[in-house]
């Protein structure tokens, strides 16, 4: 008997490689020896007991049968039923492990069989050099080429000159959710520096409310909607060389155009998603996570120790500036809307909740703080807060006006400011992540905190992109807590 | 039940980690937290059964017993019978593959154990980081600098 072992180390993540070694005939596609295989009787290719019937670049025909698989062991065992090489009793076995240590994938592939006299060294140099390592190579060259992130060139035409068709989610007029509409869209095949992803699902901002209403004019309808996105990078252009097709990927970018099935936009603002977060979760997290990254490291440095005011604080920002800023050993006093919303708030790491109505809140925060007031303000509020938010600083505070939920907030009264020497600061996401590789070490600090609890994500509203229209009604209807997103 | 599962890949041939590595008494030759072992009553390390009593760098005694002991399939499975670090039930096994292609090693160490509630992720991450990682980093640097 003979028995030939070859392994491999593959520099991708297990479950991408299994993805494709577990589809028993996807070998056409990647090994270079296959010249075209099918599975017979039209059975998926995942079925225990399906053959493969397939033919080599050089003539060779050959059926062999799936014979155990196992998606927890990463194991796919599989014979030889008839073939025009003597290969007999062929049995091989293709293992798969994690290298921890990397995130790559150790590959193990092994058969035992027998031949004719005198034909072994022949055979077992067939199957350990030209099946086997020249597998290891081909898959390599499949994955880097992003080939397992393609349609089976028999699929759906959605290609046309590189163009494809997804859908979005357009907004027809400034209004309400009655003016959008879920359409197809041309998704150009991306440019020398852009990529092109396959979106699984998009994040739901208030940002998405205003521009809707043309209140932030940062759309000209009819144009899509939607400021932030996670999945898997399609294909990339000629010039983008730290992103490979089948990354998985998201990003909050200044262009709206996030609520879609497939997008095209400048590799520089898209971040690599680590293996642990789903892309629900990016989805949900990175606008949102990005903005208290900034507000409390770069805006203003929170220190340990300095009292802070949230507004909003079982909202997606301000559940955020809870948890993180406690975290940094601040105390953290929040207005929130109800009783059950302060419950959440507190949930989320707020010191001292503050039920306010009509935005009354600074006679409380005066008196939590035993009158000094607090060091930083975090005003998602806006013009009808103006007054008690400065009524809430402390001598010396710092006011972070990031959000105008009520109206714009007007130019500060000079007299005003310096009555407390207040510092005053108008912070928008997008001129921090202008920059690339200040954006990138944002998204990691945000992932970063996610993977070790600090951030912790309620996905409690999920809808399809379709019923956008939907989700926007329940930001607006200021009902919810926690993260909203739509999936594809 | 927990389980820890860390693996990693080593510049140099099976045959070669083996024999830095099989002797389960030679802890403190290439593991940097280990730094005095003995095998108890006597016994030779390479004895099915055997007891190997040793100090963690940091302080505390560990005693662990050989369970298997392969050098055809370059495996070796031990539990552990006392420790300062909070597990009940605990066993391991080291296993090394090689990888035809490049003459390098993959190497494998896994663990499964009881521990009390609350404990778990920080027992996770200081056995997968802090024992096998860092075994894996101390080889890696060791046939790294042939």
């Amino acid at each position: 008997m003979q028995r030939v072992t070859r392994s491999a180390v593959i520099d991708a993540p297990i479950e991408r490689v299994w993805e494709v070694l577990r589809d028993f005939n996807s070998h056409d596609r990647w090994h270079p020896a296959v010249a075209e295989s099918h599975i017979e009787n039209g059975e998926a290719p995942d079925r225990v007991g399906c053959v493969r019937n397939f033919r080599l670049r050089d003539g060779v025909h050959i059926r062999e049968q799936l014979i155990a698989l196992s998606d927890t062991e990463h194991v796919s065992t599989y014979c030889i039923l008839d073939a025009t090489v003597p290969l007999q009793r062929y049995v091989a076995t293709l293992q798969l492990k994690p290298v921890t240590d990397g995130n790559r994938t150790f590959w193990h592939w092994q058969s035992t069989f027998d031949t004719p006299p005198g034909r072994e060294a022949e055979l077992v140099d067939m199957v350990g050099r030209g099946v086997y390592e020249a597998g290891f190579e081909a898959l390599r060259r499949h994955l880097r080429q992003g080939g397992d992130r393609q349609p089976r060139p028999a699929a759906a035409g959605i290609t046309r000159g590189g163009e494809m068709t997804g859908q979005a989610v357009m907004l027809k007029a400034f209004g309400g959710s009655d003016q959008l509409s879920f359409d197809n869209i041309a998704v150009p095949a991306p440019g020398p520096r852009e990529v092109r992803i396959r979106q699984a699902a998009a994040g739901v901002n208030y940002i998405d409310v205003y521009i809707a209403k043309g209140e932030y004019r940062m759309i000209e309808p009819p144009a899509p909607l939607g400021m932030e996105a996670a999945g898997t990078v399609i294909d990339v252009g000629s010039e983008v060389h730290d992103i490979l097709p089948g990354d998985r990927v998201a990003y909050a970018y200044g262009k709206p155009g996030a609520y879609a099935t497939l997008r095209t936009l400048p590799a520089d603002q898209v971040v690599p998603v680590p293996s642990g977060i789903d892309a629900e979760t990016a989805a949900a997290i990175l606008f949102k996570g990005m903005t208290a990254e900034y507000l409390l490291h770069r805006t203003h440095t929170l220190r340990a120790g300095e009292t802070i005011l949230v507004h909003a604080a079982a909202g997606g920002v301000g559940t955020f500036l809870c948890q993180w800023g406690k975290h940094l050993g601040a105390r953290v006093i929040g207005t929130v809307g109800s009783d059950e919303k302060a419950r959440v708030a507190r949930d989320n790491g707020c010191d001292v909740p503050i039920v306010s109505a009509g935005y009354r809140f600074a006679d409380a925060v005066k008196a939590a703080t035993h009158g000094r007031g607090v060091d930083v303000v975090f005003d998602g509020l806006g013009r009808s807060a103006e007054r008690e938010n400065y009524e809430s600083l402390a001598s010396t505070g710092h006011w972070i006006s990031y959000g105008h939920a009520t109206g714009a907030l007007p130019p500060l009264d000079p007299g005003l400011q310096s009555a407390k020497s207040l510092r005053v600061s108008r912070p928008v996401l997008f001129h921090y992540t202008d920059d690339p590789v200040r954006l990138r070490a944002m998204a990691a600090n945000v992932f970063a905190m996610l993977e070790r609890g600090v951030l912790k994500v309620t996905l409690r509203h999920r809808f399809p992109l379709s019923a956008a229209a939907a989700a926007l009604d329940a930001l607006e209807s200021r009902q919810t807590t926690g993260s909203i997103v739509l999936f594809t | 039940m927990i389980k820890v599962y860390t693996s990693s890949v080593i510049d140099a041939s099976a045959d070669a980690v083996w024999a830095h590595s099989r002797d389960f008494n030679g802890m403190p030759k290439w593991h940097p937290a280990i730094v005095e072992s003995r095998i108890e009553g006597n016994w030779p390390s390479d004895r099915v059964g055997c007891i190997r009593n040793f100090q963690l760098r940091d302080g505390g005694t560990v005693r662990e017993q050989l369970l298997t002991l392969s050098d055809y399939d370059y495996q070796c499975t031990y539990s552990i019978l006392e420790s300062p670090m909070g597990v009940d039930n605990y066993t391991s096994t080291l296993k090394l593959t090689p990888v035809t292609d490049g003459n390098r090693t993959f190497a494998e160490w896994s663990a499964e154990f009881d521990t009390p509630p609350g404990q778990e992720r920080k027992l996770a991450d200081s056995i997968g980081q802090g024992v096998f990682q860092t075994g894996f980093d101390s080889l890696k640097s060791y046939f790294g600098h042939r």
